[in-house]
């Protein structure tokens, strides 16, 4: 299965990147084959820390499963759970209190915010620059503290449940989202100063890693990566969930399909987040933040399938089912797997150092992508 | 009063008077030796230190704060962790060369340190080429990188090493033309007169903008030199683990580690002779008055508080810049560099013709 490790036989190079590598973000594992220092074949290789998740759901009740999915994207469990919820949702028709929506949409975007900024540190130390990581954790730590208090978890929420969401928000919670709107509108302008203004990054980024818009659609592209290349697929306008349709708020595209517009996007999308969540906190519709649902949920015999937007892409969650109290059969789609398999295509041709910031573009989180 | 200068003559005329002349010179060499290994590691100590805090400073953070006051033995713990730790040499790697590469590199180190002028007479060699030497020794070092990178049989280090080649010999080039540029001026290759020739004004305020280009570009060469980010492509943690070094461990890891400190500190040395008078006080024309309360400051605060803020500045862009790629990197040397060092070069030996400069 693996191909040998060492010199082909027209003297190209064959390495190794990771699965342990500080630039795979994870245990990603590419078998990259080169010709000095440009990059002939790059070759994924997934399984490093594949959980079975979809097979452990099928054997898990509809409220239980939910727990699992923070464990794909941990980045955004928010909206892994959401989606799910979603999905279960459909299947029983039930109606969620308006308060609940409002409250999972804040969170997502939270979530959204959160793991951007991850982004733009992971990017930065991709780069080669080290100080835009510590920067933006310093706001990503205040988004963690607000979840702390109101999931009581900073990293796998599992708050959000079939019918709306667990427990109500935390008293503090809009004090301590105005507090961070302001502490990030203060400082989202450093962010420009210290990388996306810097001659050197930007002549690291422009130009590098092309996906046209025929590829991104071909290749199975979503969020992030594929408005990039000028493709709109944002889930939240395009096929509104929750209240999505009634909020102000921009699908960003740019058309370069180059790492800078894929670092662009990104970036303005944290400026779309928190102008959401500027729309929403002031006006948290009070009520019942879970509609009743019976202690044990049945999903009526059929498919049913729900799309929701990550930070990374477009999350689809798929139940068959039987009519029992567990699913049938799980199928996840995780933008991450998609955008993975664009970046042979992108990286071809390129030097070693341009591989590391085309897979920083694409923010891959691995357990979103092997499961 | 007491300086340094009047210490080590007090010592060489007790030596010579006590012993005969072979013997007095076996015990200088001696001396000299244990200061320059002492120096050494002082210099690689505190300029790790330096670099964590400046790193913390710049990155919102603490820095090492819990072995002794302000975390000052962090850098000594350490260096205690990495000499108890187990030195590997990977199988298959050619084990005389992987051996030898680290103790190589640390030699060239010590040997460009010898010029150095870090008092008003108080330096090791005074050799009548002294730019010069430090110039072709420290160019010597990319040998031991490139031992390192082949002998370790592992990929990431041979592309690691390969970058540092084509780094090492593009770069030396620019701040070569850079320190010619200052030569012109002085007309001498000896420290001791290109420092006495400030003795009315650094070079860096008496050369025109040729000597503040010439300073750019040897600030560019020498990060580069030193392989410092941004131009840090021969070690490139995000890209090649750990470049030329990624199989080295404990000790042999050490002194590459030391190496690259006590180089920054050689270039920066030399930046600051060149540029701002070595240990030369500031003087500023007429100002009898002023001049005179600069006097007063010890020679060997004026080198180091020089070289340490080019070492600062040098720090400054490692932690703020992203790193160029291979092509950019040699891009900016032959396409933009050299040019330019040679066009100012051109632009200085006109000056010191024309006798243009102060």
């Amino acid at each position: 299965m693996f191909e040998e490790v060492g010199t082909t036989a027209e003297g190209d190079l064959v390495i190794n990147v990771g699965p342990q590598h500080p630039s795979t973000h994870g245990v990603l594992h590419l078998i990259i084959t080169l010709t000095g220092e440009t990059i002939k074949n790059v070759e994924p290789h997934l399984g490093y820390i594949h959980r079975s998740i979809e097979k452990m759901c099928e054997s898990l009740t509809y409220r239980q499963f939910i727990y699992v999915t923070s464990r794909m994207d941990y980045l955004s469990s928010h909206i892994n759970n959401h989606g799910c919820a979603l999905c279960v949702e459909k299947g029983l028709q039930i109606e969620i209190p308006p308060r609940a929506k409002v409250i999972r949409v804040l969170m997502d975007e939270l979530t959204r915010l959160a793991s951007h900024q991850l982004w733009w540190a992971a990017m930065g130390m991709d780069i080669g620059a080290l100080t835009p990581f510590f920067h933006a954790f310093r706001e990503r730590e205040a988004i963690n503290d607000i979840m702390e208090e109101t999931c009581g978890a900073r990293l796998t929420m599992n708050y959000m449940v079939p019918g709306g969401v667990m427990v109500d928000l935390h008293p503090d919670f809009q004090k301590k989202v105005k507090a961070f709107i302001v502490l990030f509108k203060s400082k989202i302008d450093e962010y420009d100063e210290l990388l996306t203004n810097n001659t050197i990054f930007q002549n690291r980024m422009r130009g590098v890693g092309y996906l046209s818009k025929a590829d991104a659609i071909s290749y199975g592209c979503t969020g992030p990566t594929a408005r990039g290349s000028g493709l709109s697929c944002d889930i939240r306008k395009l096929y509104p969930y929750e209240i999505y349709d009634q909020l102000k708020f921009d699908e960003i595209t740019e058309v370069d399909g180059d790492c800078f517009a894929r670092y662009m996007v990104r970036l303005k999308e944290m400026k779309q987040s928190l102008s959401i969540i500027e729309q929403l906190i002031d006006n948290i519709p009070s009520g019942d933040f879970q509609a009743k649902t019976k202690a044990v949920l049945k999903l009526p015999k059929g498919e049913f399938y729900s799309r929701i937007e990550t930070a990374r892409g477009e999350f689809g969650v798929f139940i068959v089912s039987e009519g029992g109290t567990t699913p049938y059969r799980i199928k996840f789609r995780s933008p991450g797997f998609s955008n993975l398999s664009a970046l042979n295509h992108m990286a071809k041709g390129h030097k070693i150092g341009d591989l590391v910031a085309i897979m920083g573009t694409l923010d891959l989180v691995i357990p979103d992508i092997d499961r | 009063m007491l300086s340094l200068e009047h210490i080590t003559h007090s010592i060489q005329s007790w030596l010579y008077g006590s012993f005969n002349a072979r013997l007095a010179l076996g015990i200088e060499f001696l001396i000299v030796g244990l200061g320059a290994i002492t120096l050494f590691a002082i210099l690689g100590l505190v300029l790790v230190f330096m670099e964590r805090k400046v790193a913390a400073f710049i990155q919102i953070r603490l820095g090492p704060n819990r072995v002794g006051p302000g975390g000052i033995f962090q850098t000594l713990a350490d260096t205690l962790k990495l000499a108890v730790k187990e030195g590997l040499t990977p199988d298959g790697a050619d084990r005389f060369l992987f051996n030898l590469a680290p103790f190589l590199v640390i030699i060239i180190s010590m040997l460009a340190l010898a010029p150095i002028p870090f008092a008003r007479g108080f330096r090791i060699w005074d050799i009548n080429i002294g730019v010069l030497y430090i110039t072709a020794v420290s160019s010597l070092s990319v040998i031991g990188i490139l031992m390192s990178g082949w002998a370790s049989n592992n990929k990431y280090s041979l592309l690691g090493a390969m970058r540092s080649g084509a780094q090492i010999v593009s770069y030396e080039l620019s701040a070569g033309f850079s320190v010619i540029s200052i030569i012109i001026f002085t007309g001498s290759l000896r420290i001791s007169d290109i420092v006495a020739s400030q003795q009315n004004g650094w070079w860096i305020f008496k050369g025109h903008i040729p000597a503040f280009i010439s300073f750019i570009i040897f600030i560019i060469a020498v990060t580069a030199e030193t392989n410092r980010a941004p131009f840090d492509l021969a070690e490139a943690e995000s890209e090649l683990t750990a470049g030329f070094h990624t199989e080295y461990s404990g000790m042999k890891f050490a002194l590459f580690f030391l190496s690259e400190y006590v180089n920054v500190f050689i270039v920066c040395a030399l930046g600051a002779t060149l540029y701002f008078g070595g240990w030369m006080p500031l003087h500023i024309g007429t100002w009898t008055a002023f001049n005179h309360v600069m006097d007063f400051i010890p020679s060997s605060i004026w080198f180091m508080g020089k070289t340490f803020s080019l070492i600062f500045l040098i720090m400054w862009f490692r932690w703020t810049f992203p790193r160029l790629r291979v092509d950019q990197l040699l891009n900016l040397e032959w396409k933009y560099l050299l040019p330019i060092s040679l066009f100012n070069l051109l632009l200085t030996t006109v000056i010191a013709i024309m006798g243009w400069y102060f």
